[in-house]
């Protein structure tokens, strides 16, 4: 074999994905992350202080709109705390799925002026925004054990889940998100589709703003809806966990993980395929 | 073909087809056909109507060869110059070089770390500091951050702008952002460095500095540089081999004083041809020739006919002819009514206007600049497109700087009393 170090030619197999070459830029990953992080809140007065800020207010406004007066609240669980439970997971998911679906557009000044693994960017942002959740839930820790310690709350065993339920929700995100941003770089139309599509996944979601069983007894044609959301046994058994609402089922979430994974493997695969030759179509 | 060590990068058969138009309308119905077409194990349907790349033709297909057939190996420690008119495919040779976008047929072979330099300081965010930037760009050139903290101070001296090094570098002139991003650059040490028209941007002191750098850079350590740039001063003194490029083709290879040569020749016979003014019914200078010359003896004699279409009578006609270096500098002007010569007058039908005269200058295109005059009113003024070439036909020992702009055959005698 000759001793180049690599050859450039057309036809890339889809499934060599490079893991190896994406190690050796790990620097560069890091190096997104913090430039993601020093560039947001740069010449803000407050500063990360919107990481707490966001999920709190968004919450404030569902405990407001849909616990007070759409008479939505869950029975035995602190309202606020079970929306800011269901907000924070969903955000981690849908933040994932939304920037790393603009990877290719948002990057193509950069991705055409130099070579570098291209999954850097859609795994950087998945750092960063993991950065974010945690954040995030340290403010829901705090919460949860002012709650926890008034009695007005108490865990189950499915906790220990808890890291699996982040990790799913990372892949899933990144998986979908990067399968649309291939897609997009010649279809420009799935960015306004994705726009209305993640909201009404949020509305559609069981456990996010209306439960389960709300959405099966008033549509019970869309119960195969609720049943197929690869999304809902998370939220629902992060919830089960923490604040000891709803259900927890095994196949759920397995379900959940394999639906997780495959999207995976198809992104990276569709990802790998269009990263060669983007920059003729964008 | 030399031996496998001895290549830095070999280009086999490379072919690059790109579709033209509007992207989108269409393109999920051509997309399905392609696909339609590889399902039942044919090739792409496109590819065969893809035409040769050339931006002055008008087409009839979609499709067109950006590069097609491209073959040529670059040694270890050489600096190639790649040339060519706009258009020629250069640029997409080196985007598909430094992996920004694929070929569709072929391929490369690269041996050792490959840097492009496209347009430096690349992924700079403005709201990180300079020092920030270097990291994130050296990061992205595929430096890890503890290569980067080695030669960070390196780098930053380099650059000049130490002062700034933690200011935000959306504050920085566009300059200084050049030269910060050059710097990282030149700091990669990279086997193969890819460079394309950077020195455009900064100031000379900086751009001596980044020449210096890319010399010292290939010969000193014995690497690889790539270098597409329409400055030919700078190919000549960078450059050891060139390739010359047209339509998507390569045309000659070899060194790079020939390389330059052929090209100057070609873009005159070239542009030559294409000039073709069509000033439908006012008259006019159609087209121009250089005589070759016959006058052995004196070889600074330069004979050209302007060719003019007359389609009234005019009366009481000069002509007045200029003529400007590359630079734009004036070198000769003349007068038809020089040395005792008339007012001419015209009637409709083709006219030759022959002018000689002697011009002993340094080898370069000259730019003619002829205008026909009748009673102070301006006929018809031409700047033909395609230039005049001189090439140099007195050579002195002198080094090249110390020899102007005049060729002038010596004669040189020698006596002495002792």
């Amino acid at each position: 074999m000759s001793d180049y170090h690599f050859e450039i030619t057309p036809k890339k197999n889809p499934f060599q994905l490079n893991l190896k070459e994406l190690w050796q830029y790990r620097d560069l990953v890091i190096l997104f992350v913090r430039r993601d992080f020093v560039a947001q809140y740069k010449q803000t007065i407050l500063g990360p202080i919107w990481f707490f800020l966001q999920p709190i207010f968004t919450t404030l406004v569902f405990t407001l709109v849909f616990g007070k007066f759409g008479g939505l609240s869950p029975e035995g669980v602190p309202t606020f705390l079970y929306y800011l439970a269901g907000i924070i997971l969903w955000n981690y998911f849908s933040d994932c799925l939304m920037k790393t679906s603009s990877t290719f557009i948002d990057n193509q000044g950069l991705f055409g002026k130099v070579y570098f693994p291209r999954l850097s960017v859609p795994l950087s942002i998945v750092i960063s925004n993991l950065i974010k959740f945690g954040v995030q839930f340290l403010l829901f820790l705090c919460i949860w054990i002012y709650f926890y310690l008034r009695d007005e709350v108490t865990f189950n065993r499915t906790i220990a889940l808890f890291p699996i339920l982040v990790i799913i929700m990372a892949l899933l995100g990144m998986g979908s998100g990067i399968i649309i941003s291939s897609l997009t770089t010649k279809y420009r139309d799935l960015r306004f589709l994705l726009q209305f599509g993640i909201q009404l996944l949020m509305y559609v979601t069981p456990g996010i703003i209306l439960s389960y069983d709300s959405i099966v007894t008033k549509f019970p044609q869309f119960k195969w809806l609720a049943d197929i959301n690869p999304i809902y046994p998370v939220i629902e058994t992060f919830k089960h966990g923490w604040v000891d609402s709803g259900s927890f089922s095994w196949i759920g979430i397995g379900i959940s993980a394999g639906i997780t994974v495959i999207t995976l493997l198809i992104g990276m695969v569709i990802f790998n395929r269009t990263e060669q030759n983007f920059m003729d179509t964008i | 073909m030399s031996s496998d060590k001895d290549i830095a990068i070999r280009v086999e058969n490379l072919s690059k087809m790109y579709r033209l138009g509007a992207i989108g309308t269409g393109t999920l119905s051509h997309d399905l056909n392609v696909y339609w077409h590889k399902l039942r194990g044919k090739g792409n349907p496109y590819a065969r109507v893809g035409e040769e790349n050339n931006r002055e033709l008008l087409g009839d297909s979609d499709y067109v060869w950006a590069l097609r057939d491209i073959n040529f190996e670059v040694k270890k420690g050489e600096i190639l110059g790649i040339i060519g008119k706009n258009g020629a495919g250069k640029s997409t040779l080196l985007k598909i070089l430094s992996r920004i976008t694929g070929p569709t047929d072929g391929s490369i072979k690269v041996n050792g770390r490959m840097a492009s330099l496209l347009e430096v300081g690349t992924g700079f965010h403005p709201e990180l500091t300079g020092r920030e930037n270097i990291y994130l760009n050296g990061a992205i050139m595929g430096m890890t951050k503890r290569e980067i903290t080695s030669k960070l101070e390196e780098i930053v001296d380099f650059s000049g702008c130490a002062r700034y090094i933690d200011t935000p570098v959306k504050r920085y002139s566009s300059g200084m952002t050049v030269r910060l991003g050059f710097a990282v650059a030149a700091f990669l040490e990279p086997e193969i460095l890819i460079v394309d028209e950077v020195l455009a941007v900064g100031d000379a002191e900086f751009q001596k500095k980044a020449i210096g750098k890319m010399q010292e850079v290939s010969k000193g350590e014995g690497r690889t540089v790539l270098f597409v740039s329409h400055n030919m001063g700078a190919m000549k003194t960078l450059c050891t081999s060139g390739i010359l490029m047209t339509n998507g083709k390569i045309q000659a290879t070899g060194n790079i004083t020939e390389i330059i040569e052929e090209y100057q020749n070609f873009n005159q016979i070239d542009s030559f041809n294409q000039e073709q003014r069509n000033i439908i019914g006012s008259s006019h200078f159609s087209s121009w020739e250089l005589v070759p010359n016959r006058d052995s003896k004196n070889s600074n004699k330069v004979e050209i006919i302007f060719n003019y279409k007359a389609f009234v009578i005019t009366k009481n006609i000069e002509l007045g002819l200029v003529i400007r270096d590359s630079t734009g500098n004036i070198i000769y002007g003349c007068n038809s009514r020089d040395n005792g010569g008339d007012y001419i007058n015209l009637n409709p039908g083709e006219h030759k206007f022959t002018f000689i005269f002697s011009f002993p200058v340094k080898g370069d295109l000259y730019e003619l600049d002829i205008a026909i005059v009748s009673e102070n009113k301006v006929i018809d003024q031409w700047v033909p497109s395609s230039k005049l070439l001189i090439k140099d036909t007195f050579n002195s020992v002198l080094a090249e700087r110390w020899k102007g702009v005049l060729r002038s055959e010596l004669q040189f005698t020698y006596s002495s009393n002792v």
